[in-house]
């Protein structure tokens, strides 16, 4: 973990209500798709927890839902505008030994974190095939810039605007062969991933959070290895060890 | 420059600065980012005989000038402390540590104590009577004069370390209690532990806290926190540690004008890890501005 100040460099909407922002600054902390980075907002006592889009060349990208006062807080934040970030938070996705055709699956904002988990993919040659779920037609984000890095793309929609009708796991039938699944979305989208696909996978949680850490225990899971901190031990989990709350 | 040294119920310390209990893990993951022997001490996570998952999430609310947490004394039990914790630390921190502990009985608490008394690594033994998250222990015993002072004498007769009663704020009269736990036999008083607090989502028309309430702590509790030192340091004798929404050199100052012989750091090292390096970093500038040679010397000044 490293704590550092980075400069927007641009902060523009993609949808109604999702924006990306580009930051410059230290982000040799950031080593692995799947993590994230806590920023402090003047005015809010805790930081906010957004996962990273991608990184390059000292750029940060990041893609964040306007949910509350912390978000709409940095969504007016300008060109230029410096803000503190803890940056290499949590384990992300480990790249190793997960075949060669990988799956993956992102709902809404679990989408962002997979734009550099399939570069990274595709660029130690694996295929890579993505589902990605949204409200509606107008929600949909990034779907280009998967395609342009070369994944095959599943556009779902709830409301059938787009792409398949239905949720990611309706998609499922129609995508052939794959060795892992990665995913990252709400909970019931991962719990639905889970019920619907037979290969390991590993999947990527949320959950409310103090400091983002692993310091003050906010945000814990049980796991069938033991007690986990979200923040710290994950947010990635994999498969095997997940245990789903009755 | 002027000296930090403070002594903290026989134990010199180099500084009064003191991460708290439940904000500071059991040290490891702040010492990846900076050398941790720098602070006077550290309250490691309350531990408590069993392991203890805590309460069901969301267990974080934020407040303005604070949080809310009912993480509910989540740790390994202090089996798992003593061969797993306590060796990691000695790896990167050669100080004497302060052992924090909760219990559910007054047998719990005996038992826990005994177990830490024999480590050498452990200074203090800092009993918590206080925390708001926990049903039928914890707050239930330092709410009561009389249950505070049966937890501490018990506790004392099963270690020779100095012992040090963690009172809760969530009650009428915390003097009366520090004084019950004095009379009983301990060596020192800390003060305060998080006050009960609760956040309402208005979109889910819910309590944000899975357990409805927490313990609110940071910015927002100085001032009372800062009151019930003074209340308590001047009807004890023995040593006060203050805390509640310390974030700053000043706050510090504040702190041991009222009384307090250490002071611990809490929700700030949430928000910036770096809190306590900066605050020890910052005295002797603070300390030089207000002409404060030796720190110890403005302990219980104001009147």
């Amino acid at each position: 973990m490293k704590q550092g100040i980075f400069t927007i460099i641009e902060n523009v909407k993609l949808t109604a209500d999702i924006m990306q922002m580009r930051l410059s600054g230290d982000t040799s902390e950031i080593t692995k798709p799947g993590q994230f980075v806590n920023i402090k907002i003047e005015g809010l006592f805790l930081r906010r927890p957004i996962s990273v889009c991608d990184v390059e060349e000292g750029v940060l990208t990041l893609i964040y839902r306007i949910v509350g006062e912390g978000t709409l807080a940095l969504s007016k934040m300008v060109k230029g505008d410096n803000l503190d970030l803890l940056t290499g938070l949590g384990n992300g996705y480990d790249l190793t030994s997960s075949g060669n055709i990988l799956l993956l699956i992102g709902g809404g904002v679990g989408v962002p974190p997979l734009y550099m988990l399939a570069k990274k993919l595709i660029e130690q040659g694996k295929e890579v095939k993505i589902i990605v779920g949204f409200r509606s037609k107008e929600e949909i984000f990034y779907k280009e810039e998967f395609e342009k890095l070369g994944a095959s793309v599943t556009v779902c929609t709830a409301d059938g605007s787009e792409g398949i009708k239905g949720f990611v796991t309706d998609a499922l039938p129609l995508i052939g062969n794959y060795t892992h699944v990665y995913t990252c979305g709400p909970e019931p989208m991962l719990k639905a991933v889970y019920n619907n696909t037979n290969t390991s996978g590993q999947y990527s949680f949320e959950e409310r959070m103090g400091c983002g850490f692993g310091a003050c225990m906010g945000c814990s899971c049980k796991t069938l290895y033991g007690n986990k901190r979200i923040c710290k031990d994950g947010p990635v989990l994999v498969k095997e060890e997940i245990k789903w709350e009755a | 420059m002027g000296s930090l040294k403070v002594n903290l119920c026989g134990i010199e310390i180099d500084n009064p600065i003191i991460p708290a209990s439940g904000t500071f893990g059991y040290g490891y993951e702040f010492s990846e980012l900076y050398d941790i022997n720098i602070l006077g001490t550290f309250s490691f996570k309350g531990t408590t005989l069993e392991e203890r998952f805590g309460n069901p999430t969301p267990r974080i609310a934020e407040c303005k000038s604070g949080m809310i947490n009912a993480v509910g004394l989540q740790n390994p039990g202090v089996n798992r402390v003593i061969s797993e914790e306590l060796p990691r630390l000695k790896e990167c921190f050669f100080k004497p540590v302060m052992a924090n502990i909760s219990g559910f009985s007054i047998e719990e608490y005996v038992q826990t104590c005994a177990l830490l008394d024999k480590c050498e690594q452990v200074g203090w033994l800092e009993v918590n009577i206080s925390c708001p998250n926990v049903h039928g222990g914890g707050m239930a015993f330092g709410t009561s004069a009389e249950m505070a002072a049966k937890v501490t004498s018990a506790v004392k007769k099963v270690t020779t370390k100095p012992v040090i009663i963690k009172l809760s704020p969530n009650v009428t009269d915390i003097v009366s209690i520090a004084k019950a736990c004095e009379d009983a036999g301990a060596d020192g008083i800390s003060l305060i532990n998080t006050m009960l607090g609760m956040r309402i989502d208005l979109k889910n028309k819910r309590p944000v806290i899975a357990n409805k309430m927490g313990g609110y702590s940071g910015d927002g509790i100085f001032p009372v926190a800062l009151r019930m030192v003074y209340q308590v340091a001047n009807a004890v004798k023995i040593p006060v540690i203050g805390m509640g929404g310390v974030s700053r050199a000043e706050d510090v100052l504040e702190m041991m004008y009222a009384g307090a012989t250490a002071v611990q750091i809490g929700a700030a090292n949430l928000i910036n890890p770096f809190a306590c390096k900066q605050i020890i970093e910052e005295l002797p500038v603070v300390m030089e501005k207000y002409g404060i040679k030796n720190i110890k010397d403005i302990i219980g000044v104001v009147k």
